[in-house]
């Protein structure tokens, strides 16, 4: 089972970063919404406003606080940054999750 | 360097062109004011969380040359798309369309040293402009400290710009950057302006590049800063970091009302020894009473909140600066949205417990329309340090400064109950607001959580004098001069000969304090709460001042205590309570809403502003009353 955890693997886990939990980290695989959901703006523009704040395919991320309620908003590291979303914007970004944090949470 | 490379033949020695105009762009919260500051020795709002500067300012500065240069602070900005009001600004002004401006002859792409990334994908959009770029690597001591390694000429290598570091807080760096400008404003390399949005395809694309840029050029800092994981690990804890957040807003107006006392008292005392004097020395007549009833009275009732009004801005900023604005947002975001709010809005809202007027403005943040709409509706709402006169006069005459449960004082803990009151009706407000008139989708919400810095004294220091001399300017200009008009009124006419009630009643003040009596009865309002509440129309706090007038000219001789004892003589605890329920509401500033008419562009929203904070108002005052009346407190 032994692996290099700072490689997005082929067989990783992937999962949207809306069902992930605080300390579980991985690689962003891909940024972008396909179905059409109430989000205020266009599935083009979320993506491209996540893609303006760092969310782009293979940057490290890395989940580090939760809100107090539903776990809504979460603070995320993205690469060097720290940034503050909703679970809803977060459907947006799928991650290659890391080995160890694999099957964690839920 | 490729921009060396122009023609420099018949250049004379001191270019006889026009000064040239240097705009500062750059990522949010990466120092462009801080920069501005240092170069032009502007005093612009610099604090550590992102969205601080909403508009365009300008200043001046002498470069190296001996040339004037004019230079431009700009709202930060992650691309130059510009998806909100403050990003068109920076967007307008870099692509020459702000008012018929040209654009800028130099720009200075300033950047976080220790955040690139974002940084270089901003700037190889800005390259695209087709100004010459410099770019100032600021922070540059934050990068030192943590041993972050930047191979400089390498990287002006691969982006084609000069590259200067800087340290905008010490003034460091800044010679080298105006020596770059001085260059660039004579030989650098314009061409068209080629930039178009990016699509999604060439944002990756960018992001590679920057990436690639960051590999050759940046090694990882040897000592990252574990500081601000470490403090949001509490902070930002669910339970424990709303307890704190909490916490410190409840320290905070405890000391707002305990911290100020020696204070006050202090101010309080060397005014009516000043009203005594004038009354000892002067003689009866109209000059004694507009010294005595309107001015000191008047004034003095005011300048008493001094103390209070700078503890508060002393936290705010303290605060600000720290960088936990951006965390009590977080912790406050759920809360936000339950009530339809744009997670954006939440500092716009705490800035509002300073003045509405600055709040309104930093909601140039929220890019869709409806939810700036809603925040602007509802920030007046949050207690203004205007509002902190007209409670503490009325919980200082009518709640004993007693202490329960042990530590907490009773005074301080009405107040915070009435900012409390604020929070929560603009909560209610903005989710009738969106029920009623717009159920969209609320916007994607994204925000940056900056780094904790630990404030700078002297930009603490330096920032409440400011707000100290804001305040005092108030009091020497509009406030001395309604109380003057205040005192006017309340004196002229004089009482006929054989009048039996007091002078005031005949005098145009009583007469449109009476006159109004009749529609502030049902609330318990006295005709001398009439008179304060017309002219608290222009400020707030003059409410205040002019009740201390109203009845320091009703009273004569005999009004020795001071303005508290005396409302404590005539008004009911139901009144007294009326007056703050009313004054949560009350859309008593006319400064507010010619913001609102300038930011929302239309005299739609400062209308329904003004009616629907005045009905809220009514009712407030009217249902506090008779249920305080009902308990026994008429
Ligand atoms: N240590 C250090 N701190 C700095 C430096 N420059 C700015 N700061 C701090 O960084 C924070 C942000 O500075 P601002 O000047 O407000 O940033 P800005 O780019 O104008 O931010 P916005 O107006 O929100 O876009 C403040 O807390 C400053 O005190 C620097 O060179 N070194
Ligand atoms: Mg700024």
């Amino acid at each position: 089972m032994a692996r290099d955890a700072h490689l997005p693997q082929s067989g990783a886990e992937l999962r949207r970063l809306n069902e992930l939990r605080r300390g579980d980290r991985g690689v962003v695989a891909r940024v972008g919404v396909d179905d059409h959901e109430a989000h205020g703006v266009s599935a083009e523009e979320l993506e491209r406003r996540l893609l303006e704040m760092g969310f782009v395919e293979g940057a490290r991320l890395a989940v580090l606080f939760e809100g107090l309620i539903r776990r809504d908003p979460m603070a995320v590291r993205v690469d060097d940054l720290r940034v503050a979303l909703r679970r809803r914007e977060a459907q947006a970004v799928v991650v290659a999750l890391d080995d160890d944090s694999r099957s964690r949470g839920r | 360097m490729t921009d060396t490379l122009a023609p420099i033949q018949d250049r004379p020695a001191a270019p006889a062109r026009a000064e040239p105009r240097v705009a500062l762009v750059g990522n949010p919260n990466c120092g462009k004011t801080a920069l501005f500051n240092a170069l032009t020795g502007a005093r612009q709002k610099v604090a550590n969380y992102a969205g601080v500067t909403v508009e365009r300012k300008e200043g001046q500065v002498s470069t190296p040359a001996g040339q004037r240069a004019h230079v431009l602070d700009l709202p930060g900005t992650y691309s130059l798309r510009a998806r909100s009001p403050d990003e068109e600004v920076t967007r307008d002004v870099v692509m020459g369309k702000f008012r018929g401006e040209a654009a800028p002859d130099v720009i200075v792409a300033v950047a976080d040293a220790t955040n690139l990334r974002l940084a270089l994908r901003l700037l190889l959009e800005l390259k695209q402009v087709g100004r010459p770029v410099v770019l100032a690597l600021n922070m540059y001591d934050i990068a030192q400290r943590q041993g972050l390694r930047i191979d400089l000429d390498r990287l002006s290598q691969e982006l084609g710009m000069p590259v200067v570091t800087t340290v905008a807080t010490r003034r460091r760096g800044l010679d080298d950057l105006l020596a770059q400008v001085d260059r660039l404003s004579v030989d650098g390399l314009r061409s068209d302006d080629q930039w178009h949005a990016p699509s999604a395809a060439e944002l990756r694309a960018a992001h590679r590049e920057a990436e690639r840029i960051m590999k050759v050029c940046v090694r990882p800092p040897e000592r990252p800063d574990t500081w601000t994981g470490r403090l949001d690990g509490v902070l930002l804890h669910p339970v424990w970091g709303t307890l704190i957040l909490f916490a410190i807003l409840f320290l905070m107006f405890q000391a707002v009302f305990t911290w100020a006392r020696p204070v006050m008292e202090l101010i309080d005392g060397g005014f009516k020894s000043a009203g005594e004097l004038v009354n000892h020395t002067l003689p009866d007549g109209m000059l004694r009473s507009l010294l005595a009833d309107g001015v000191i009275a008047g004034v003095g009732s005011i300048l008493v909140f001094l103390p209070q009004i700078l503890i508060l801005f002393f936290f705010i900023i303290l605060l600000e600066d720290f960088g936990y604005m951006a965390r009590a947002a977080f912790l406050m975001d759920r809360m936000m949205g339950v009530a339809g709010l744009h997670g954006r809005a939440f500092i716009p809202l705490l800035s509002s417990f300073a003045c509405a007027i600055p709040g309104i403005m930093a909601t140039r943040v929220i890019d869709n329309k409806r939810d700036r709409i809603t925040t602007i509706l509802v920030a007046p709402l949050m207690t203004c340090s205007a509002r902190i006169p007209v409670y503490t006069l009325i919980i200082s005459a009518f709640i004993p400064p007693k202490v329960v449960w042990g530590v907490v004082n009773l005074q301080g803990l009405v107040m915070f109950g009435l900012y409390a009151a604020g929070i929560a009706s603009a909560l209610i407000v903005a989710a009738v607001v969106r029920r009623l008139f717009w159920r969209s989708a609320v916007e994607p919400f994204l925000m940056e959580l900056p780094a904790y810095k630990a404030p700078d004294l002297r930009n603490v220091a330096q920032n409440v004098l400011m707000r100290g001399q804001i305040f005092l300017r108030r009091a020497g200009t509009v406030i001395l001069s309604m109380m003057i008009l205040i005192w006017f009124l309340s004196s002229v006419p004089g009482a006929p000969a054989g009048a039996t009630g007091p002078a005031i009643d005949y005098s145009f003040a009583g007469m449109i304090g009476h006159a109004i009596e009749p529609i502030l009865r049902p609330i318990g309002f006295n005709w001398q709460m009439g008179v304060a509440l017309i002219p608290g129309m222009a400020a707030r706090e003059v409410a205040v001042g002019a009740l201390g007038t109203v009845y320091a000219v009703a009273g004569g001789e005999a009004a020795t205590g001071t303005l508290a004892s005396t409302l404590a003589g005539h008004w009911s605890l139901a009144t007294a309570l009326a007056f703050l329920a009313w004054y949560v509401f009350a859309p008593q500033c006319a400064s507010t809403l010619a913001v609102v008419k300038r930011e929302t562009n239309s005299w739609r929203w400062p209308v329904v502003m003004f009616c629907y904070m005045l009905a809220a108002a009514y009712l407030a005052a009217f249902v506090t009353y008779h249920a305080a009346a009902a308990l026994g407190g008429g």
